[in-house]
């Protein structure tokens, strides 16, 4: 019983949760619990995990980012049109898909810092107009032909491990200490406890909620980058609907909506589960799309559960 | 107390011709006439009839989604929701059910499942955005397990609903108008519908004065889902096949249109005229930029400025309202 008390609550179920999923998918197929397997799902998460975790600081602020998929879009279609029509070397290329990212991460922002538009409303408005500029842009052309050493990025591997795994683990380790770590990270908190306080107690609530909005356009960004990589190709439809995967594995790792409280830790189990559980069905036979049910039902329980414990806490 | 009534007067005139209503039959009416100029085929009838006919079940589903942001909550799951219920009502039809079957057995369903989303947004304390999120998994992956994703065709004539034309004037105009009109007589004179403006603009206060905040939020969700069958079953019978896929963004267009119709997403404000109006500007512009020959490519770009400049025209109106008092 102590070890469904204490603090940690939401994570402590959903390792125990992902503990028996492995066991259960292991069971159900034995293609599943294989090295090369579980590499490759790092390939598939990684584009998620990038992008959830500056979603977690954002959410942790008690602000939301529904742009990021649409940025990722922006980005992988800037990536393209710079390489293709511009004829920019491809390096400096993905060096602009990246900064298109920031920029688009900066104007969310700047709408929600110097504008005061509430996050939901803003990254709506945004999440229609970057996704809008990127079918623009494209004028639903793809591009492909891209040099072999690109696809090191999403397809290449270092020592056996893939690439994007490896860029993921570093993003990881920055985020955690990032937030759990220093005064910026206990700053967040502050912000979605009390915003008004945070501000009177002498931080730069603006400023720092400029930057965690550009730091997601630019992991967005790097997503983009990172999954036209792996797919070999540019489509402006890239990356749509990623918003919702993105934040179902934040909140699904203990992240309350409302600001205030959520790890790192918490996020990456639950992306790692979403990727876990979507491969495994896949595996045991579901169609595709359809392991997106388990997400919500997953989803739900989880809060469910948590709430339950955390009334008979109190 | 004569002067007081005269500026009462003054300010009612002034709240009508700048409400956010005003301002949408401004646009409208601007852009059929600009558009109107340079294209005259764009304010002929029969296209005017089609933008309306084919987005009506959007203006329908805002009216719902309306009345949940009016209460401070939003529901991310009603394309998702609306895509079910077209498969479930086609495939009422196709098994021979007399069609009143697949039109109303649609809207049970959506209430019922709704009415589910709203007991746990108010009685579990999941927030809506996270349950609805929930949902929208759960429905769209339910609808590819069920249906594999392949159409429904052979549907009986008299299934399709959404292609009568009582009075010589479509059904989902009727819908849309009636519904409208209704909807916005209840929401402003009837008790239940000022309690929901009571709930969005003051939780505890609303309490205080003897509401359930929570039983509000719940029947809310069910009134919402009413509105989500609708638009369903009239999604369903605009064409004679269904295409059993969750069509995209379909969310994101109501909630815009809900928005842009100015319901403010803090809760408390906001009418079901404005949704519907936005609706129709939605539609009007995504089809007056091919009658410019603007690339279709750039309508959603168009849509997200719309979105933020209206809501930036908002807040600045919000903020001279203040500065004034």
């Amino acid at each position: 019983m102590r070890l469904i008390s204490g603090s940690h609550v939401h994570e402590k179920i959903l390792a125990v949760i992902l503990c028996v999923s492995l066991v259960v998918l292991s069971l159900l197929s034995d293609k599943f619990m294989t090295v090369e397997n579980i590499l490759n799902q790092g390939r598939l998460i990684a584009e998620i995990g990038l992008v959830a975790l500056p979603m977690t600081l954002i959410i942790v602020t008690g602000g939301i980012d529904l742009a990021v998929g649409s940025i990722l879009g922006l980005s992988a279609i800037v990536l393209g049109i710079t390489w293709k029509n511009l004829g920019l070397p491809l390096g400096a290329a993905m060096f602009s898909a990246v900064l298109a990212g920031v920029c688009a991460g900066l104007f969310n922002g700047y709408l929600v810092t110097r504008m005061r538009v509430p996050p939901l409303i803003t990254t709506l408005a945004t999440l229609a107009l970057f996704r809008g500029i990127a079918e623009g842009l494209s004028q639903a052309r793809s591009v492909r032909g891209y040099p072999e050493w690109f696809f090191f990025l999403g397809q290449g591997e270092i020592l056996g491990v893939p690439v994007q795994l490896l860029i993921l683990l570093a993003a990881i380790a920055a985020f955690w200490f990032l937030l759990a770590r220093t005064v910026l990270g206990r700053s967040l908190y502050a912000i979605g406890n009390n915003e008004v306080a945070a501000r009177y107690s002498g931080i730069a609530v603006d400023r720092i909620k400029l930057m965690i909005y550009g730091l997601s356009g630019m992991l967005a960004g790097l997503a983009g980058v990172v999954f036209v990589s792996r797919v070999s190709t540019t489509r402006s439809d890239m990356g749509s609907g990623l918003e919702l995967d993105v934040i179902a594995a934040v909140v699904l790792g203990g992240t309350s909506i409302f600001g205030g409280r959520g790890t790192i830790v918490g996020t990456v189990l639950g992306f790692v589960l979403i990727g876990l559980l979507k491969n495994g069905l896949a595996l045991t036979g579901v169609k595709g799309d359809a392991t997106i049910v388990v997400i919500g039902l997953v989803l739900i329980l989880s809060i469910l559960a948590s709430n339950l414990l955390e009334r008979r806490n109190e | 107390m004569a002067a007081r009534q005269v500026s009462g007067a003054r300010q009612g005139l002034n709240h009508v011709l700048f409400s956010q209503e005003m301002a949408l039959v401004i646009a409208l009416l601007s852009l059929f006439i600009v558009v109107g100029l340079i294209n005259e085929r764009f304010v002929a009838e029969r296209n005017v009839m089609s933008i309306l006919m084919a987005h009506a079940y959007i203006a329908v589903a805002a009216i719902g989604m309306s009345m949940v942001i009016v209460t401070g909550n939003i529901d991310i799951s009603v394309g998702s929701l609306i895509g079910v219920l077209a498969a479930v009502s086609g495939t009422i039809a196709t098994q021979g059910h007399p069609v009143w079957v697949a039109w109303t057995v649609p809207i049970l369903l959506a209430m019922l499942i709704s009415g589910s989303l709203g007991i746990l947004v108010a009685y579990c304390r999941i927030p809506s955005i996270v349950a609805s999120l929930g949902y929208l998994s759960i429905l769209k992956g339910g609808l590819i397990i069920w249906t594999g994703g392949a159409w429904i065709s052979d549907l009986p004539d008299a299934f399709g609903l959404a292609l009568f034309r009582p009075l010589g004037i479509p059904t989902p105009i009727w819908f849309m108008v009636l519904l409208t009109v209704a909807a916005a007589y209840w929401m402003r004179n009837s008790r239940l519908g000022r309690s929901f403006y009571a709930v969005g603009g003051n939780a505890e206060a609303a309490r205080l004065a003897g509401m359930s905040p929570q039983r509000l939020v719940a029947t809310v969700f069910v009134i919402n889902g009413f509105f989500v069958g609708i638009a369903g079953v009239l999604f369903a019978t605009q064409l004679k096949v269904i295409q059993t896929t969750v069509p995209p963004y379909l969310e994101l267009t109501i909630i815009t249109a809900s928005v842009v119709g100015g319901v403010s997403i803090l809760g408390g404000t906001g009418t079901v005229v404005g949704s519907t109006l936005a609706a129709v500007l939605l539609a009007a512009i995504g089809s007056a930029l091919i009658f410019i020959n603007v690339s279709p490519f750039w309508v959603r770009a168009t849509y997200g400025c719309l979105i933020l400049a209206t809501v930036l025209f908002d807040l600045h109106r919000r903020r001279l309202q203040r500065f004034r008092l």
